[in-house]
């Protein structure tokens, strides 16, 4: 017999024909450790090769999928171990050739991208970190589908503040290296303190060392189904029902999460990892997380009120998310990136969203300055500053915060730049002008704080 | 392999949409095992509970012929596997 009821069916195909309901990512993550070898050459073939090997039949297991339980899948995205561990097996001092064959391999297996062109390095630099943090700039101007990303903070270590700084200078060079295409190579380059090793979303995805030889993740998505239910409730529903009703959304969300998670992990014979309880937005009309803040009662994202909206919407997607999977992780908190979020740009323009309401609303969610397009003349201690007040939010608070900074060069406020498909366009955002200079060219490091001590 | 699924069909009400559905379902083995018409924001909805014989006929193929099926009727048919809406809607 029928146990589920015709309205319920009719709201499940709404979700997905009208709400935007869809699975953002399908990621797996894959042990290239077996990989390392002192010839770059050599190491290179073989990542490229075990990459095609054991992705091979991601792409087509996932559009079986879709197809079958009818709801879509955005991307599917491979996440490797961190490169820098691979790189320390050589002595080159340009390890670009690593990010080609992976470059190569994403694009033979038909995915768009492929994560882990990354380096930890909160505590100390290694030799090997170092040169892959140089490589990023060459890296990212040369390959297509190559993300990169680098952790320089945590809780227990505290900042590494010289890294802070190699990563804005890494940024800039970057910028400068693909400034026909309006600075592009840095929408694939993250600085996190935190970091997670099962992250199923880009451009921050890696595969960490405490993770199986292969994984399948999931990130969910759905703020679009999210804004339609909080539309639906009277103005005058109070907040713990506004709560309640996202918490009952993403309850189902994530639910959709799980199945497809569990039959991707079973078709592809490897382990299930996580489901990323994450509202991601895309750039369509009405799949926005400022979209939501709005629908919540703030009149544009931004405003007063914005942080307390973000804080409730969070918690609320993490309640019934938790719910809906047993195997919760990666970054499971909103993102508010600028460009990817059609209601973002709009309050940008209107001059509602600035940075520092950005850096305040981090600290409520997990990836906060992200996708933000600044002008192309700040400074590199101007843009390790802002990523070390990331830093300390993260630090301080035990959390995971994430920094994506655009200087788009020849840019300046006023300008937008275009970057189509989920990264969107944006305009350019001014930069405060009194930046912490001096502070960041003490460099050092910023001690662990007294939060580390928890044994 | 016996694989449960939902068909739903949403669109105008019409003679022979029943028909011309079951038709296609019975060609390739597959059983109603439920099924419910209601009128929902004043759409029309089919909802039936189907089984599958992937032996028979897999499941792809099936969906292929419905969506045809529909498109000729001019109503929109989506068929998908029930785990779905077991998953999303109930604990």
């Amino acid at each position: 017999m029928l146990n589920i009821s015709p309205e319920e069916i009719v709201e499940t195909l709404l979700m997905i024909t009208q709400q935007n309901l869809d699975i953002r990512t399908v990621t797996l993550g894959l042990s290239l450790e077996d990989c390392a070898d002192e010839d770059l050459n050599v190491m290179s073939e073989k990542v490229y090769r075990a990459v095609t090997e054991r992705a091979e039949r991601l792409v087509p297991v996932c559009d079986a999928i879709s197809r079958e339980y009818g709801i879509p899948i955005v991307n599917k995205r491979i996440a490797v171990t961190p490169m820098a561990q691979l790189a320390s097996a050589c002595r080159d001092a340009d390890v670009t050739p690593l990010a080609e064959a992976l470059d190569r391999a994403a694009r033979e297996v038909g995915v768009d991208f492929v994560g882990g062109f990354s380096a930890l390095v909160h505590k100390g630099t290694g030799d090997g970190d170092a040169r892959l943090i140089a490589s990023i700039p060459h890296a990212l101007s040369t390959t297509e589908r190559v993300c990169a990303s680098v952790n320089v903070a945590s809780t227990r270590a505290g900042i590494n503040m010289d890294a802070v700084l190699r990563m804005a200078e890494a940024i800039k060079e970057t910028a400068l290296l693909t400034a026909e295409r309006d600075s592009f190579g840095c929408g694939k380059l993250v600085v996190f303190s935190n970091m997670v090793e099962d992250n199923p979303f880009m451009a921050g995805a890696m595969h960490g060392a405490g993770e199986p030889d292969a994984v399948v993740n999931v990130g969910i998505s759905g703020p679009g189904v999210v804004r339609a239910v909080v539309s639906a409730l009277p103005d005058d529903a109070d907040l713990t029902s506004v709560a309640e009703a996202i918490k009952a959304t993403a309850f189902k969300i994530t639910r959709a999460g799980e199945l497809i998670a569990r039959e991707a992990a079973r078709r592809l014979g490897v382990q299930m990892g996580i489901v990323d309880l994450s509202l991601a937005p895309t750039p369509a009309e009405g799949d926005s997380v400022a979209d939501i803040i709005e629908a919540i009662g703030v009149k544009r994202c931004g405003g007063p009120g914005t942080t307390t909206a973000l804080a409730l919407l969070n918690d609320a997607v993490k309640k019934g998310g938790a719910m809906g999977t047993s195997s919760t992780g990666g970054l499971s908190g909103a993102f508010i990136p600028v460009s990817e979020d059609a209601g973002m740009v709009r309050a940008v323009t209107d001059g509602a969203l600035t940075l520092e309401k950005l850096e305040a609303m981090t600290s409520v969610c997990s990836v906060g300055l992200d996708m933000i397009v600044v002008p192309g003349d700040t400074p590199p201690e101007t843009l390790a500053a802002v990523i070390a007040d990331a830093c300390a939010i993260g630090v301080i608070n035990n959390k995971t915060t994430a920094t994506r900074l655009i200087p788009a060069a020849g840019k300046s406020v006023g300008d937008t730049v275009e970057y189509g498909g989920l990264f969107g366009a944006a305009p350019v955002m001014s930069v405060n002008g009194w930046a912490g200079t001096k502070l960041i060219r003490r460099g050092g490091r910023f001690p662990a704080p007294l939060g580390s001590l928890r044994n | 392999m016996r694989t449960p699924a939902i068909l739903s069909v949403l669109g105008e009400d019409r003679v022979g949409l029943v028909a011309a559905i079951s038709r296609v379902l019975a060609d390739a083995g597959a059983n109603i095992e439920d099924i419910r018409q209601t009128i929902i924001g004043g759409v029309f909805s089919m909802t039936m509970l189907v089984t599958v014989d992937e032996d028979a006929t897999p499941f792809d193929e099936l969906q292929a012929l419905l969506a045809a099926a529909g498109e000729e009727i001019g109503v929109q048919v989506t068929f998908q596997r029930e785990d779905v809406f077991r998953f999303m809607h109930r604990i």
